[in-house]
């Protein structure tokens, strides 16, 4: 390519632009190497061993085509545990915006001690999620817990949380949310801060009420920040395994498998390589269609607007 | 930071005073209700960790304890190894961070200073990798660390994570900002571009890599998947890891003992985050407002 352009070079330059080339190759180079060992070469190992049935120990892998996809997209549990990823999933993205932004518009405010309140939402964020899952086990503790005296202020009896086949996700989702939902407020708060005040003050000129300012200003000023909330919400949210593993195991019964938690059972647990190496592939392509949506939605939005 | 925080006045005239008093009052009570959703349960962490059995099996709790039990803490210490597992953590994590840094460094100097044929595209390569988080790939990644024969030991934990993606994108877009006219003129007077990197372009981007030896501390300090998955001896462990460890020992009545772990594994990051929490907070949103 560098061909077609007739560029004279003297041979001192050339040998130096060889010599930045090996350079840049030097500097890249160990990244570059840990990434193809341990991001790309485990895909294509992983689409080998979806092919397979392997017990993690016996010398031969067997070869069973497509026989693995096709027992997990047969086997009962399977529907359950995309359901739990998608009702998990779901939850958080719905609480992460509209929490997000309501924690942000509020820190946005001119309020003494707003700088502190957003350092004290924000650090759940930096803690481990295994200490903060044992801390609210202890909270939903149906008896004992700090949440039965605060339902019982609006006379709710508290449930069996985490032994509950359909408290022990609400449960999961909270302590999720908890944790994590500081950052997405941190976000729309620099949004926030980006938003032309004179588009407020215009508004307030023609009259709007502070409602239709955030209804008709606001909001779609901030969709692009909704948009990436959104994105690395369902990336992150789709990856929880220390908060699970902590809280429920993935348990009662299956009720907060989830498929990242699934994988690993029939890996680490039940040693059936081949339906968890379907299982990754299968969470591979899911994160690589939300990010071609990302990558495709951004690119439109840069090009048309 | 303040300053950008404050919206430019507004007139309040035209607005009853009383209007103005109740919605102040309003806005006050929501951050007060806000800040304890959120403060509330840390501190019942630090509460718990100091009573006894009985103060933690009474309804309606206690918020505080009569006498602080601290002999809840030494109990858990040597429930489980923690001396052991917080030299595991300190050891991966610092490794961990340093070569994320390092790395990190490396490959956003080369993107910006050093010419290479279709390096965009290589560049393209490097942040795909941001799409195959480690959880989808645990089960080969276990297989390549288990052939090398590094189950139970350090590098089993630390060199599969040790790449710089994210860390990379961050110095990069930094890298880009700085002013070429300094570096051209030292590359002028002979200066190599290592001691380019090391005398100009590292000093002048301390707050930046602070930034991002921060965000990687803090993940690998709380790595949990990725440990559990590559270590089975209890010597080998790491903190969260091990904090679960202890949590199925001594099962679900002994949270005083189980609270005064909690707080060996989250205090240090605490901590850090109180000290730093600038540093963190801005090098997140940068990514998200940059990429």
């Amino acid at each position: 390519m560098a061909t077609v352009l007739p560029r004279v070079h003297s041979p001192a330059k050339r040998k130096g632009i060889r010599r930045d080339h090996l350079l840049f190759l030097a500097f890249v180079a160990p990244n570059f190497i840990l990434l193809g060992a341990f991001s790309y070469w485990p895909l294509i190992y992983q689409s080998y061993l979806s092919l397979t049935n392997w017990d993690m120990i016996s010398p031969t892998k067997r070869f069973v085509g497509l026989g693995n996809y096709h027992y997990m997209v047969t086997g009962r549990d399977f529907y359950r545990v995309l359901f739990n990823t998608f009702y998990f999933t779901g939850a958080i993205l719905l609480g992460s915006i509209v929490l997000g932004m309501a924690l942000a518009l509020l820190l946005n405010q001119r309020l003494r001690g707003r700088t502190a309140a957003r350092a004290i939402i924000f650090a759940p964020y930096v803690l481990s999620g295994a200490a903060i899952g044992l801390v609210w086990a202890y909270i939903f503790d149906p008896v004992y817990g700090l949440m039965r005296i605060f339902l019982n202020l609006f006379g709710i009896a508290s449930p069996n949380w985490l032994v509950d086949t359909t408290w022990a996700m609400p449960a999961i989702i909270i302590v999720y949310l908890w944790k994590n939902v500081g950052y997405s407020a941190v976000i729309y708060l620099a949004g926030l801060q980006n938003i032309s005040q004179e588009l407020y003050e215009a508004a307030k000129v023609d009259g709007a009420s502070a409602l239709q300012s955030f209804w008709y200003i606001t909001v779609p000023q901030l969709s692009p920040v909704t948009f990436f909330v959104s994105v690395t919400t369902i990336l992150f949210s789709i990856q929880a395994f220390d908060i699970i593993a902590v809280m429920t195991g993935g348990g009662p019964v299956n009720a907060t498998t989830t498929l990242v938690w699934y994988l690993y059972e029939e890996a680490f647990i039940s040693f059936r390589a081949g339906i968890a190496a379907a299982v990754g592939m299968l969470l591979f392509v899911l994160m690589l269609m939300i990010t071609l949506f990302q990558v495709y939605f951004v690119q439109r939005r840069v090009h048309y607007s | 930071m303040a300053m950008t925080l404050d919206k430019p006045a507004q007139t309040t005239a035209g607005r009853p005073t009383w209007r103005v008093a109740a919605g102040h009052f309003i806005k006050y009570a929501l951050l007060l209700l806000t800040v304890a959703v959120f403060l509330v349960p840390m501190f019942w962490m630090f509460s718990a960790s100091l009573k006894n059995l009985q103060e933690i099996y009474t309804f309606p709790p206690q918020w505080l304890p009569a006498t602080p039990k601290w002999s809840n803490y030494v109990e858990a210490w040597n429930a489980a190894p923690f001396g052991r597992f917080y030299i595991n953590t300190l050891i991966t994590t610092s490794l961990g961070v340093a070569s994320e840094v390092t790395l990190g460094t490396m490959t956003a100097y080369a993107f910006v200073f050093l010419p290479f044929p279709r390096k965009d595209l290589l560049f393209l390569v490097l942040l795909a990798a941001l799409m195959v988080p480690i959880h989808v790939t645990i089960l080969p990644n276990y297989l390549t660390v288990a052939r090398l024969g590094w189950l139970n030991t350090y590098q089993g934990i630390i060199v599969p994570g040790a790449s710089a993606a994210f860390g990379t994108f961050l110095l990069r877009q930094h890298f880009l900002t700085l002013p070429r006219e300094v570096l051209e003129a030292a590359r002028l007077e002979g200066a190599s571009h290592l001691q380019l990197l090391i005398r100009i372009v590292l000093p002048i981007s301390r707050s930046m890599l602070v930034t991002v030896g921060l965000l990687a501390l803090v993940s690998k300090w709380n790595d949990f998947l990725w440990p559990l998955i590559v270590t089975n001896q209890t010597r080998m462990r790491v903190l969260p890891v091990g904090l679960a460890y202890l949590y199925q020992q001594e099962g679900t009545n002994q949270w005083g003992i189980i609270m005064a772990a909690t707080i060996f594994v989250v205090l240090p990051i605490l901590l850090l985050f109180i000290w730093a929490q600038r540093h963190i907070i801005s090098g997140l949103t940068a990514g998200a407002t940059k990429g």
